[in-house]
């Protein structure tokens, strides 16, 4: 598919020399998205994508948290939203088990109502009774619930995230990806806005 | 930024180095010969790109195991702050000081920032026989991620390079 590149080869801003061939797509969503698995908020058709990569721990991506929301708002049905796991659990100790919280709550139907929350309640992972009481609230069978828990159920799920990012190119959390670019701008609504609405 | 030259390209053959890994074990670069490795040259302990850099390495490591690969860390802080560094962002792979003479295998990699005194964020990926095979230097700031090094370690057994000395 990729031309063979046998020489050294610039880009502004940035120095790759290499044999190999095909160049690494660096700046590209290489995962496409996929309505049957991936969390989608907004239309299917809608004719701008953004993704994100996210930890639930991270305080950046607890900062872009309201971001995303009022983007949301501003572009209404013209958006559709898509949440992709990346935990860094290495650094951060209670991000793997509250990715694994969403995803238990999307097996019964709610992963969005449990995703805004734990981002909502950033500072109370490390008590896994806070997750479990809204759990309880959202009326979710909590027998299953902790089952997905405690067999870590949906851990390969969120592996599968993980690497399809690290291959688009993430190299830290949030990483955005505009209409299927890797978005290099701030985490802002306007930086956001300003790069789903450019001319493609 | 200014580096000593530019760094090594593909194709070359990587040269060997010995470095502390803790205060009294060295780490070889020949003593990997049979397996590929990676060599990622970072600027300093602590700073928040490279924590980024290494501690996504930490998470893709599974990944590299899957091309039999070993991860060698680089910088020019001293053993004490490396080993407080990597117990701290919980990394598992060897952080090398190349401390004194300071910056020597980051020089020789053409990987050293004279007027900073630091390695450059640089990335090689060395083939079983130990020629570099892939190499990609980032501005300080960016981090380069883990997607590169995937591919070139995928690349490995498709394209044999000849050897340029």
């Amino acid at each position: 598919m990729a031309a063979t590149k046998t020489v050294p080869r610039r880009t502004p801003g940035k120095t790759r020399l290499e044999t190999v061939e095909e160049e690494p797509e660096t700046t590209r969503l290489v995962v496409p998205v996929d309505p049957g698995r991936d969390h989608i908020q907004g239309p299917l058709a809608a004719s701008l994508t953004l993704v994100e990569y996210g930890d639930y721990q991270c305080p950046y991506c607890g900062a872009a948290y309201p971001e995303v929301k009022k983007i949301q708002k501003q572009l209404g049905s013209k958006l559709r939203f898509v949440f992709r796991n990346f935990p860094l659990s290495r650094i951060h100790e209670h991000a793997l088990n509250a990715a694994e919280t969403a995803e238990a709550a999307n097996a019964q139907g709610k992963f969005w109502d449990m995703h805004d929350f734990l981002y909502e309640h950033q500072d109370t992972l490390g008590d896994p009774g806070v997750a479990l009481g809204f759990a309880k609230k959202l009326g979710l069978d909590i027998q299953k619930f902790q089952h997905d828990l405690s067999q870590h159920t949906h851990q390969s799920r969120i592996k599968e995230d993980f690497n399809g990012g690290v291959r688009s190119g993430v190299n830290g959390t949030p990483t955005f990806y505009v209409n299927g670019l890797r978005h290099e701008g701030a985490a802002t609504a306007k930086e956001l806005v300003k790069a789903l609405e450019a001319p493609k | 930024m200014k580096t000593s030259g530019s760094i090594l390209v593909a194709g070359k053959k990587a040269p060997n180095f010995s470095l502390n890994s803790t205060p009294d074990q060295k780490v070889s670069l020949s003593d990997f010969r049979g397996q590929p490795v990676i060599l990622a040259f970072y600027p300093a302990d602590w700073s928040p790109v490279c924590t980024d850099q290494l501690s996504l390495y930490a998470e893709v490591m599974p990944e590299f195991k899957k091309h039999n690969a070993e991860l060698l860390a680089i910088s020019v802080d001293n053993i004490w702050s490396h080993l407080a560094f990597s117990k701290d962002r919980k990394l598992n792979f060897p952080v090398l000081a190349d401390f004194e003479p300071k910056g020597t295998v980051s020089r020789k990699y053409g990987a050293f920032k004279e007027k900073i005194g630091e390695a450059a964020r640089a990335l090689f990926v060395i083939d079983d026989k130990g020629v570099i095979r892939w190499s990609h230097l980032s501005p300080d700031g960016v981090n380069p991620g883990a997607d590169g090094i995937l591919l070139a370690l995928e690349n490995l057994n498709r394209n044999q390079p000849v050897v340029q000395g």
